[in-house]
């Protein structure tokens, strides 16, 4: 990285030359291989790129090549992933061993390493572009990540980030910048959806003598991780969107409100706040427009509930977090009891391009209510799990077939869990329903902050709705009565539930407590937390139903409520599930048809999952069925046990020794 | 004035028209309007939280329902309180609160006083709703080994009362919560053991419980609300007055718990730990319960007869042979006005002397004199409830968060509505600690300070001239007086920043408004009289007085030793501050009393003392005092009380000084009779009696009332309140007090002249009590005795925040004794260092007049070279260390400096 030691630009022109200069030094561009390093570290990213440097130096590349640890490049399945520039290819599993070859055939030679490569229908698609994950996607927000190197100002800056900022800051009045941002229709990403520009009109109204901007990065959704690859990929982005935003409302500080648990987005954020100070783009009259703006990091303990604002408020104050009742809104009384606009980190990095882009080239994405594109955490039984970004409007089907790639295993599509725990399943009917804040809202079920957990045939409801509850439960901050203790009763009730003590009555009770905890409870958490239990109610009555009335979990994963069973039709005694099972509770030898001693069965269908498919013998029983059924006493020569029952059993496999 | 700019809101609730002050909540708004909403986390003291959930109201226009605990009024809103809505909201929350509470009223202590037990009854919600998920309730927590509070988790509704109020109101930051969701539970940071956190044990926390999770330990078993009567009475403590209510158990005659109601004035239901939990005392086995006579060197239990004939037959045969000048009359800042009166009318009338006296003597006098010299009136100019709106709050030489806890709260209040606070104080204070500016000046320099100050202020010219030409005398002889008084010469002599004591003058010259409140670090030196008279200079110099929340503050020490004052219990003075040298006063009181009222100067306690060792002293009548232990040079004092011919002694506990006396008569306390005590802002209250004194002890004025009688003049009254009548007809200021008016309109404020008067907010509003302002020309004096070579360090004494002065009252109270069991002395770390002295070490401490054993703690409280003890520990008593310096106006001891050296105890 040719980082030059940059002085304070003074005013927009300064920043146009930086820009430039940076372009002709070639800063951001040339052959680059960006690799994840921010949630690909899990899987060893940064030993790879050591191994890319390491090896690009014998191989005296180093000076041409430049190997970046950049954001996250979204298709998290295929994690560690590598993005190679020029060529645009993106390959992903990779291991050390794999290095050479990249270096060999792309770097020096400009051609695929197939192996590495997605595969449609077998055939390798190098190119990042032309990878249906990528090519069914809008990426506006997320343009950058995975591209730049986010410890880099440069980076940032020969993109264009921060052009933004001087136009806002020079050439508009907040006021102005405000109506643009109405205009635009951009809402805010957290959750509930509230104009942005409406929000940040209220606080600029209010009197106060000190204002504050929070950027809210206390993402605690139970698998969303937007804002925090946002933060760790393309911070300088976030800080754009910070510095416009306080400048529209009349703050002179601000906040980034991380938890602690996000270790790379503090370190990446406070990175470039340092960066943005030694430019002169945060501190005293920034880009000379007479605009003072410091941003400070703050951290979080990594209670679900800081996301709320007011609690994230008194955390920010160094209380407890706790909610505190509205109004006030933090808008009138916020940090310190004064005026204060808090953005979801996601709504603050669209805010760059809508005073770039005007309001017009915004709002041309979009439905009519909700502007823009969305980014999603597609998580659950989906073959690509990792970050999309769709425009708003977008159906389910589009999201979980065209950019999800389906579901695992090719099993039917049951339901999608919207919005995390606040939120609610979208059954199959809505598959082609278009994606916005206010049609999903009428499906009960909520945009949220963009949590999408893909359920199959295998995926009981009663079970996600007390996942859920139990988070909420757990993250209830125990401030007030209908969500702590009410919650707890959901929970309880949604336990016995799966565990096969369903009780007459048990769904009506949580329908009544879920509205109790609705209407009564103090903040956002316990006003949605019935939500998961509300919705899978309102699809998935009958999985309800046939637990309590039938013994029956329907998509046979409560194990209080199945049995697994060897059909011995169709063992063939190869002893692949035999070793998997942790309990020792499988019978058998070779050829001979295994039993499953149930006494100490667990159902833990490992053996279910290890089964050859091509024999399928192991099966999950629910109900009626799991209490008829009948086991061999003892194992068996399955071959005896063939001939016993005749060919209509059909025909033996041939999985021996697998 | 502040009233008019209170608008008024119309709103409707449940149908009706209701007017409320804007600003309040729909919950204070109905509640005022006699509309009943039930809540359990909402406290008119605190802020807002919206934790319970029941007091849901629908509001017109609005979707689902509001918390009117936290939704003010405002015109036109329509709230509907009671609608099948909110009604079956509410009986679900509290059938939630049941499920999660372990329902065990049969063995509650708040059985018939919890609120969730009152209100589920109100609704009909039912513990068996839900499965019961209360937490455990044999865990041990935080409270586990505390002598005064239990916290049961298991009872716990978790509406935080406590722990805001621990950090709201107290500020103590005692008490937090720890874990999330339905383990959410009380306790202090890191789980502590509440003893060792910073909790002050004001007992806040049990008092606001809507439940039985918290309660008082030792009132456990005691008693069921039910059980219990509440008798409303006047705390006997320190100057503030807390009106609070001794919850007796009338089966055991016993005093069970103490609490207070909010709304009261002037603790509006705060309480410190004294108040709260220091009552052991009343019931302790070491109470004097029959009357004592000694005889050939021993005391024996005489009948009463026999004892009131042996103290009359001593106090006359002084009288008699030795004239005004051989008896004295010491009264008692402890007890209540009427006997106060009694007592002086006695030492006038029977004993013929103006030899009496009180603890004023000890404390206060200084400000009596000084602050009457200065504006014509000795008392504290502005009210308790004033506080809270000081701008600009300038403490210098007090305490209050200790001494005065419940002023303490009012300047807390102050702090957390934005006032500034300049703290002047040799010790890092709980407010200095928090203050703006906070000047830690060397102990006895505190004139030189507020010359420097003042000089600063006219340099600048931030002196308010409109005020000082039309309000006040002898400007230009006082200006020149303090014209030459740099501030850079005084930042020297104090041995402090100039700049700190420039950002003073100018904060406090500004301040809007600012006030000055001060306690014993003024008043106790030898320069004590002229440190209260320069604080004059410095209000009226700046036209800080005579307005809401401005004026000249001090806090008085004991329970009523205002009222004492104003009973004329001191020689110069007959009720009412009028003086009997005056001849229409004179003859006004010798027709009401029948006789002839001496005109010997009289003395004060400290020359009844002196006058006792030089043998012109014979005989004492010592009431509800103990100088032997509260005078300086305890070695000293006890010789010269050993010089008197007679000494009777009037107490509830065998005191050091009843050791010494030849008639010891045992006296009601506090709690087992009926009278008024005066507090520091001029607030007669009523003191109730409300169990049986022990034994045969009786009340005080009965007493008196006998010996007078005994000594030839009867005075004769069925009831207290007899005695006031007398009295406020002849002390014009209190002329229209009443019993029937404190009866029904609680506390009333002197000056109160007429029945249809409302008493006095705050003093020399439009003019001076003595027409106009009187500037003293103070010049700068050492105190008596300085560090030397021998004796390199200074001392000074004070009250802490758990014991009470001599500790009698205070340490039978076993919470009080596992907090702070033993004297200590603070040594700053640089000093403990060099003597090779850790925390907690015994060490002694000596003075050319004594010596005692201490534990050392440790800190950088005090200043580098100095010293502090409290005095409350009979067995290291710190009064045999202190000066017998005095000074020179009102013979007040300087407790405030005095040289002396430490060391490791051998």
């Amino acid at each position: 990285m040719n980082t030059q030691v940059m002085t304070k630009v003074a005013d927009p022109e300064e920043l146009a030359a930086l820009q430039t200069r940076l372009q002709e030094e070639g800063v951001g561009g040339g052959s680059r291989i960006g690799v994840c390093a921010t949630g690909c570290r899990a899987m060893g990213a940064q030993a790879l790129a050591q191994e890319f440097r390491d090896q690009l130096a014998v191989q005296g590349l180093d000076d041409d090549v430049s190997v970046v640890e950049t954001g996250c490049h979204g298709q998290c399945a295929r994690a560690p992933l590598v993005l190679v520039e020029p060529q645009g290819y993106l390959y992903g599993k990779l291991k050390a061993g794999d290095v050479a070859d990249v270096i060999e055939k792309t770097i020096r030679n400009g051609e695929p390493v197939e192996r590495l490569c997605e595969k449609v229908d077998g055939v390798a698609v190098p190119a990042m572009a032309d990878i249906p994950f990528y090519k069914a996607q809008r990426k506006e927000v997320f343009r950058d990540c995975g591209k730049v190197d986010p410890k880099h100002i440069e980076d940032a800056i020969v993109r264009g980030t921060y052009q933004a900022v001087a136009k806002a800051l020079t050439e508009m009045t907040p006021e102005e910048v405000i109506s643009e941002v109405t205009d635009s229709g951009l809402r805010g990403r957290g959750g509930a959806g509230f104009p942005a520009g409406v929000k940040w009109n209220i606080c600029r109204n209010v009197a106060g003598d000190e204002k504050f901007l929070v950027c809210n990065a206390d993402e605690g959704d139970p698998g969303a991780f937007m804002d925090r690859a946002l933060l760790e990929g393309v911070p300088h982005q976030v800080l754009e969107g910070m510095i416009i935003a306080a400048y529209a409302i009349g703050a002179s500080r601000a906040f980034v409100y991380v938890r602690a648990e996000y270790p790379i987005a503090v370190e990446h954020a406070t990175m470039a706040i340092e960066q943005a100070r030694a430019l002169g783009l945060l501190g005293q009259d920034i880009l000379g427009s007479g605009f003072d703006l410091d941003i400070e990091v703050r951290m979080g303990a990594g209670a679900f509930i800081c996301g709320e604002e007011t609690a994230l408020i008194a955390s920010l104050e160094g209380q407890r977090g706790m909610p505190r009742p509205r109004p006030p809104y933090p808008a009138q009384a916020g940090y310190l009891g004064k005026p204060t606009t808090i953005n979801n980190v996601e709504t603050l990095s669209n805010v760059g391009s809508i005073i770039l882009g005007g309001e017009g080239s915004y709002s041309a994405i979009g439905t009519e209510g909700s502007k823009g594109t969305k980014v999603f955490a597609l998580a659950g039984k989906v073959v690509n799990t990792g970050l999309v970004e769709v425009p708003m409007g977008a159906t389910l089907r589009e999201i979980v077939f065209d950019v999800g790639g389906g579901v695992q295993g090719g099993l039917p599509f049951k339901a999608a869990q919207m919005g995390g725990p606040s939120g609610g399943c979208l059954p199959s009917e809505y598959l082609d329903l278009p994606l916005d804040y206010d049609s999903v809202k009428q499906t009960g079920a909520i945009m949220g902050s963009g949590g999408l957990i893909v359920m199959d045939e295998e995926t009981c409801m009663v079970d996600i709705a007390r996942f859920f509850t139990e988070f909420v439960k757990d993250e209830s901050c125990g401030k007030c009565s209908p969500c702590r203790i009410g919650t707890r009763h959901m929970f309880d009730i949604l336990q016995r539930i799966t565990d096969g003590e369903g009780q007459a009555g048990d769904i009506d009770r949580l329908v009544e407590l879920g509205e109790f905890v609705k209407e009564g409870s103090l903040c956002g958490l316990g006003q949605t937390a019935a939500n998961p239990t509300l919705s899978t109610i309102r699809y998935f009555r009958d999985e309800y139903e046939a637990h309590i009335n039938d013994g029956a979990c329907p998509a046979r994963a409560c194990k209080q409520l199945i049995k697994v069973w060897i059909d011995p039709n169709k063992c063939v005694g190869c002893r692949v599930c035999l070793d998997v099972c942790p309990t020792e509770a499988i019978a058998g030898g070779k050829k001979l048809i295994h039993v499953i001693d149930q006494d100490l069965c667990t159902q833990c269908a490992e053996c279910y999952e290890v089964c050859p498919p091509k024999l399928d013998a192991i099966v999950k029983l629910t109900g009626k069925e799991a209490s008829d059924f009948e086991s061999l006493p003892a194992p068996v020569l399955y071959t005896e046990w063939r001939q016993k029952v005749g060919a209509a059993a059909g025909q033996p496999g041939e999985a021996e020794g697998q | 004035m502040q009233d008019e700019m209170v608008s008024l809101v119309t709103f409707t609730i449940d149908d009706r028209e209701v007017s409320a002050f804007a600003g309040m909540t729909i919950l204070d708004a109905a509640t005022a309007a006699g509309i009943d909403i039930p809540h359990l986390c909402s406290d008119p003291r605190l802020a807002p939280t919206g934790a319970c959930r029941l007091c849901v109201v629908e509001i017109e226009g609005e979707r689902g329902v509001q918390t009117s605990c936290t939704r003010q009024v405002q015109p036109g809103m329509v709230v509907r309180a009671h609608t099948e809505k909110t009604f079956a909201l509410r009986k679900s929350t509290l059938e939630m609160l049941l499920s999660e509470h372990r329902v065990a009223c049969t063995t509650c202590d708040m059985d018939g006083g919890c609120l969730l037990q009152d209100y589920s009854y109100q609704y009909q919600a039912s513990e068996t709703a839900l499965p019961n998920i209360a937490l455990p309730c044999d865990q041990d927590n935080y409270s586990a080994g505390d002598k005064a509070i239990v916290y049961d988790a298991s009872k716990c509704v978790r509406c935080q009362l406590c722990v805001r109020f621990c950090s709201e109101i107290q500020m103590a930051e005692a008490l937090t919560l720890r874990g999330r969701g339905g383990d959410v539970e009380v306790t202090t940071g890191f789980d502590i053991e509440l003893n060792e956190s910073t909790c002050e044990l004001c007992g806040g926390c049990v008092n606001i419980c809507p439940t039985g999770a918290m309660y008082d330990r030792q009132a456990m078993g005691m008693g069921r609300p039910n059980d219990l009567v509440k008798v409303r009475t006047t705390c006997s403590y320190c100057g503030v007055g807390c009106q609070m209510d001794l919850n007796v158990n009338p089966k055991l005659d016993r005093i069970v718990r103490v609490t207070s109601e909010v709304g009261v004035v002037p603790n509006d239901g705060n309480l410190c730990v004294k108040g709260k939990y220091a009552f052991d005392f009343v019931h302790s086995p070491d109470r004097l319960t029959s009357p004592l006579i000694r005889e050939n060197g021993e005391l024996r239990e005489a009948s009463w007869d026999e004892a009131i004939q042996a103290a009359a037959k001593g106090l006359v045969a002084a009288r008699d042979e030795y004239g005004p000048e051989g008896v004295a009359f010491l009264s008692s800042a402890r007890c209540t006005n009427e006997e106060n009166y009694l007592m002086q009318k006695l030492a006038r009338m029977a004993g013929r002397t103006n030899n009496v006296d009180q603890c004023a003597t000890t404390c206060h006098a200084p400000t009596v004199a000084g602050l009457a010299a200065a504006f014509g009136s000795g008392a504290m100019t502005n009210s308790i409830a004033e506080i809270e709106d000081v701008q600009t709050i300038f403490l210098i030489g007090g305490n209050p968060t200790e001494a005065h806890p419940i002023v303490g709260l009012g300047m807390k209040k102050a702090l957390r509505k934005g006032a500034r606070l300049i703290v002047a104080d040799p010790r890092v204070t709980w407010l200095a600690a928090r203050a703006d500016i906070h000047i830690k000046h060397r102990p006895g320099t505190d004139n030189i300070l507020i010359n420097a100050i003042m000089n600063h202020i006219i340099t600048n010219g931030l002196h308010n001239e409109g005020f000082v030409r039309e309000r006040v005398e002898n400007y230009e002889a006082f200006r020149e007086n303090i014209s030459s008084q740099t501030v850079e010469e005084a930042a020297e002599v104090c041995n402090v920043d100039a700049d700190l004591i420039r950002k003073a003058a100018e904060w406090y010259a500004e301040g809007t408004p600012s006030s000055i409140f001060y306690t014993l670090g003024i008043t106790e030196h030898t320069c004590g009289t002229e440190n209260v008279q320069n604080l004059a200079n410095l209000a009226m110099l700046c036209g800080q007085i005579g307005k809401e929340s401005s004026g000249v503050n001090p806090i008085r020490g004991q329970n009523n030793v205002q009222g004492a004052c104003d009973m004329g219990a001191m020689a110069k003075m007959l009720p009412g501050y009028q003086k009997w040298a005056d001849d229409t006063v004179r003859s006004k009181f010798e027709e009401a009393w029948g006789g002839v009222l001496p005109s010997n100067p009289g003395g004060t306690v400290t020359d009844f003392i002196e006058k006792a060792g030089e043998g012109v002293l014979k005989a004492l009548y010592c009431f509800g005092e103990d100088p032997v232990r509260s005078e300086p040079n305890t070695t000293k004092v006890l010789k010269e009380l050993g010089q008197l011919d007679f000494l009777v002694c009037q107490d509830i506990f065998m005191s050091e000084t009843a050791k010494l006396a030849d008639v010891i008569l045992p006296a009601a306390c506090f709690a087992e009779k009926d009278g008024t005590f005066t507090n520091t802002e001029r607030r007669v209250q009523r003191v109730r009696k409300a169990v049986s004194p022990p034994g045969e002890a009786r009340a005080d004025w009965q007493i008196l009332c006998d010996i007078s009688e005994a000594m030839g003049y009867p005075m004769t009254y069925e009831h207290p309140k007899e005695i006031w009548e007398e009295l406020s007809s002849l002390a014009p200021n209190l002329a229209g007090i009443s019993y029937e008016r404190l009866e029904a309109e609680g506390g009333l404020q002197w000056p109160c002249p007429t029945p249809d008067h409302p008493g006095t907010k705050f003093l020399h509003g439009n003019v001076f009590t003595r027409g106009k302002g009187l500037f003293h020309e103070i010049t700068f004096r050492e105190a008596a005795e300085l560090p030397d070579d021998e004796y390199p360090m200074i001392l000074s004494t004070g009250r802490t925040l758990y014991n009470y002065n001599v500790g009698n009252m205070t340490r039978p109270t076993l919470a009080v004794e596992a907090k702070q069991p033993e004297n200590f002395v603070e040594i700053h770390e640089k000093d403990a260092a060099r003597l090779g002295i850790k925390h907690g070490d015994k060490v002694r401490v000596e003075t050319r007049r004594g010596m005692i054993t201490a534990a050392a703690h440790v800190a950088t409280k005090v200043r580098p070279g100095a010293l502090w003890m409290p005095f409350h520990y009979e067995e290291s008593s710190t009064n045999y260390l202190t000066n017998d310096a005095f000074d020179n106006i009102t013979r007040t001891a300087e407790y405030k400096v005095c040289a002396a050296k430490v060391e490791p105890a051998p």
